[in-house]
């Protein structure tokens, strides 16, 4: 198969996915207790039952859930997300105005974590045994272990307030105004600790499997008839080692490239990133129906697009894979 | 005619601060916390809302510290002798921020029309109102069917923002296109709203007080986690963190700080009150010698002492003391667990547990909530917390699945604003927690609330709630906790930041930073 019939086969499986998650989503989230208009209404610190009837029936929530649902499934057929209750815009432009921040958080994060967790990993299983990689595998080790939102903290007191190097919040200077290349330096500077605090976890997990990958590999007969040859450590180790070594860390980044859109919940509230993350938080306590319909429906989008790309991404590294099918 | 005339504010005024030389210019960092909704204070009145749009929006008088009415959009007002009627005039050459004049049509369509329809608390004053007029563009006259003391209170900016007629007439105003960027006649102009990060206001030039204001910009900012915020204000990112911007064990630290100032003050107006429902239909809360009981276990001077820091006083009933006919000549609880265990001995308490509900706002009502549960276990009574998110406080205190319940309300400077409505039976209504949520039923109770409500003269009304107070406090339908102030942390440099009864809400106005 080429690449472009995986792409095709793959994008209509996961449409069909999609759909399936959109209506597990939507009985998930009416199954939690509370009820948008009671909690809408009473951010007002008052509220009578006229209030709480006039938005039920605003929104659409006094009709059956069968209705409810087919009018949502409906919609997003169309493309259409629906209507936040809280924020009275549509969800698909709430989404569209913090998704920018919260793939580049990501994807930021993802790359870092993914060529520094190869990187360490490649250079531990050469020195395996040796100070060196004792030091790399416990710096792992704690990462793996510390809890990210202790880890966004500390980042925060000592690299923004003790040392005052780095912005510790948002996403850019707010009121500065900055355009063109000025903006680009000011938007990395504010994303240097988000990212590297969201990545570290993932650079550690990475970092593990890729020690552990290329130890197993280098122990196989071709890696000795490659030695027998004459080739020199450095070439085999990239060409030979490496090459089979990293087909488990591509799988398991694309497996985790969703647990790094739920990080990024964290991430995001502590490093007042405006991503949909937060999005998603705010809405899931305030009952925002649409809003975290929408935003699971996204995630869920990212994750399936992380794993086709993950396949490509295979073949790419490995032809055989494509060569078999 | 009872003349209130608005000189006799500027002269107190002119009075009572000293001379000083404010300086123009410059930009203010506010934390606001949550993200509001919506800035259409109209439409959605919750506390961020009311910081952000208080800027945006006026109404027709301010309050000062004890609750006195000063001008706003009004420069005077008369009410007659029989408490019926309310006059307005409007203050000249008010413009909205796109340029159209502000008339007394904009009054009365805000009033009649729009938060007719869209502003549940106020709907409950204009249940009084016969009729609203405007005699002449700068004249407007409310009439009421029966003499209603709170009503002079209804004029606060989150109780009757003035909205533009010319923008909303004849429109769907939930869905007005124009509530993405409001137009008001307040002191700060819309100008950007960066979702999740910040929203951008700016000086109001053609603002009708001469001189104000005097802040060129200012800047809410939206940063979602606590510990944060407070990060944010030390490394000079925000100039002030209004109330319950974070928790309160970080506020000494921050109050230490060079160039930090603290006040309490700001909260005359909405003078939030802390209790616990107690279910008053089933289990052991039902049972008024249970009731009284939690109070005496409670060391509640302990938990205002160590859970809030400090801030704040332990509530003697209902009525919080700076809203207006609040009186103590009541029965005190003090801390006295003998006698909690005597009353629990007499009813019988066999140690069938109960359940308290914190208030999901933080660590610090969390923190209350096991505070009260040491307590009581003190005296022998069996408590567990049973802790939820928002919308699952909203469900159990709606659907009265609980034993006791936190919560705490407003009071609107006026007890039949923002008192009674917690404690009449005709509020007792399963599917809202903004009513008789505990089930207290006293009829004869209710027909004093309802007859103090439209006493004409302060006199008559001051010592009807004095024996609502002293009667109701024993009946314990509610554990009061405490009347909260959440203090406001701001850099020293700014000036003249809180200097009405609702505080930072229109803190901005008057504000200065000196240089």
């Amino acid at each position: 198969m080429t690449i472009f019939a995986v792409v095709v086969s793959r994008l209509s499986k996961a449409i069909l996915t999609l759909l399936a998650i959109a209506i597990l989503n939507f009985f998930l989230i009416h199954a939690a207790p509370g009820d948008p208009a009671v909690v809408l209404a009473g951010e007002a610190g008052a509220a009578d039952e006229q209030m709480i009837e006039q938005l039920r029936e605003r929104f659409g929530l006094d009709q059956p859930l069968y209705v409810q649902l087919g009018k949502y499934v409906a919609g997003i057929v169309q493309l259409d997300l629906g209507y936040s209750f809280r924020q009275g815009a549509p969800v698909a432009e709430l989404i569209a105005d913090r998704l920018p921040a919260t793939l580049l958080l990501t994807l930021t994060a993802f790359v870092v974590s993914l060529v520094l967790g190869i990187a360490f990993g490649v250079a531990a299983a050469a020195r395996v045994g040796k100070p060196s990689d004792t030091v790399l595998t416990t710096m792992a080790l704690l990462f793996y272990a510390t809890p990210l939102y202790w880890l966004a903290l500390m980042a925060v007191l000592v690299f923004s307030v003790w040392f005052g190097w780095l912005p510790g919040f948002g996403y850019e200077t707010v009121g500065a105004n900055y355009t063109g290349l000025e903006r680009v330096l000011d938007i990395g500077s504010h994303l240097i600790l988000p990212a590297l605090t969201l990545g570290l976890f993932f650079t550690a997990v990475y970092m593990r499997m890729a020690r552990a990958s290329m130890l197993e590999v280098s122990q196989l007969d071709f890696v000795k008839t490659a030695k027998a040859k004459g080739l020199s450590d450095a070439v085999i180790r990239r060409r030979h080692i490496l090459r089979n070594a990293i087909l488990p860390v591509v799988t398991l980044a694309g497996l985790q490239a969703g647990q790094l859109v739920g990080g990024a919940v964290l991430t995001e509230t502590v490093f007042a990133w405006p991503g949909i993350g937060r999005l998603m938080f705010e809405s899931l306590a305030a009952r925002d129906y649409n809003t975290i319909l929408g935003v699971f429906l996204v995630s869920a989008a990212m994750v399936i697009l992380f794993n086709i790309v993950t396949d490509i991404v295979y073949r790419i590294v490995d032809p055989r894979i494509g060569a078999r099918s | 005619m009872k003349y209130l005339k608005v000189t006799t504010f500027l002269i107190a005024a002119a009075l009572a601060s000293p001379v000083a030389a404010q300086e123009a210019g410059g930009r203010l960092d506010i934390v606001v916390q949550p993200e509001p909704p919506g800035l259409m204070l109209g439409l959605v009145q919750n506390g961020p809302t009311q910081l952000v749009a208080g800027d945006i929006y006026e109404s027709l008088l301010r309050y000062d510290s004890e609750l006195t009415p000063m001008p706003s959009l009004a420069k005077s007002w008369e009410i007659s002798d029989d408490g019926l009627t309310y006059t307005f005039k409007l203050n000249e050459g008010v413009k909205w921020h796109d340029g159209e004049d502000f008339t007394a049509d904009d009054v009365v369509f805000s009033a009649d029309v729009f938060l007719r329809e869209t502003h549940a608390r106020l709907r409950a004053s204009l249940a009084y109102v016969k009729s609203i007029t405007a005699p002449d563009p700068m004249t407007v006259v409310f009439k009421l069917k029966e003499p209603f003391g709170p009503f002079i209170n209804a004029f606060e900016n989150g109780t009757m923002p003035i909205v533009p007629k010319h923008i909303y007439e004849g429109t769907d105003f939930a869905n007005n296109p124009a509530n993405a960027t409001p137009i008001g006649t307040g002191p700060f102009k819309f100008k950007e709203w960066v979702k999740g990060s910040h929203i951008h206001l700016v000086k109001n030039e053609d603002y009708y007080v001469d001189g104000l204001p005097y802040l060129d910009e200012v800047f809410y900012r939206v940063i979602p986690d606590a510990a944060a915020r407070a990060v944010a204000f030390e490394t000079g990112e925000v100039d002030v963190l209004p109330g319950g911007s974070v928790e309160n064990w970080d506020i000494p630290r921050l109050a230490e700080m060079d160039g930090v100032c603290v006040t309490e003050k700001g909260w005359e107006f909405l003078a939030p009150l802390a209790w616990m429902w107690l279910n008053n239909r089933e289990g052991p809360t039902a049972n008024e010698k249970f009731r009284q009981a939690v109070m005496y276990a409670m060391d509640r001077e302990f938990m205002r002492d160590v859970v809030w820091n400090g801030f704040g006083k332990v509530a003697t009933g209902p009525i919080a003391s700076s809203t207006n006919f609040y009186s103590d000549d009541v029965t005190i609880y003090d801390h006295n667990p003998d006698k909690a265990k005597e009353l629990l001995a007499e009813m019988g308490y066999d140690g069938e547990p109960v359940r308290i509900l914190p208030l999901p706002y933080g660590e610090t009502w969390q923190r209350w909530a096991e505070a009260v549960r040491q307590n009581l276990s003190e005296v022998g009574i069996n408590a567990e917390i049973d802790s939820s998110d928002v919308a699952g406080w909203n469900e159990k205190t709606s659907q009265w699945d609980y034993d006791m319940a936190f919560t705490y309300l407003y009071q609107y400077g006026d007890p039949a604003l923002g008192v009674s409505r917690n404690y009449t039976a005709d509020r007792i209504k399963k599917g809202s927690p903004w009513n008789n949520v505990e089930g207290y039923e006293n009829l004869a109770l209710d027909e004093k609330w309802a007859a103090a409500a439209t006493m004409v003269t302060p006199e008559e009304r001051e010592a009807a709630y004095a024996e609502i107070q002293k009667e109701i406090v024993d009946d314990v339908p509610v554990a009061w906790m405490q009347e909260l102030t959440f203090p406001t942390i701001y850099r020293c440099n700014v000036n003249d930041l809180v200097t009405t009864a609702i505080g930072i809400n229109d803190g901005p106005r008057n504000a200065w930073i000196k240089k």
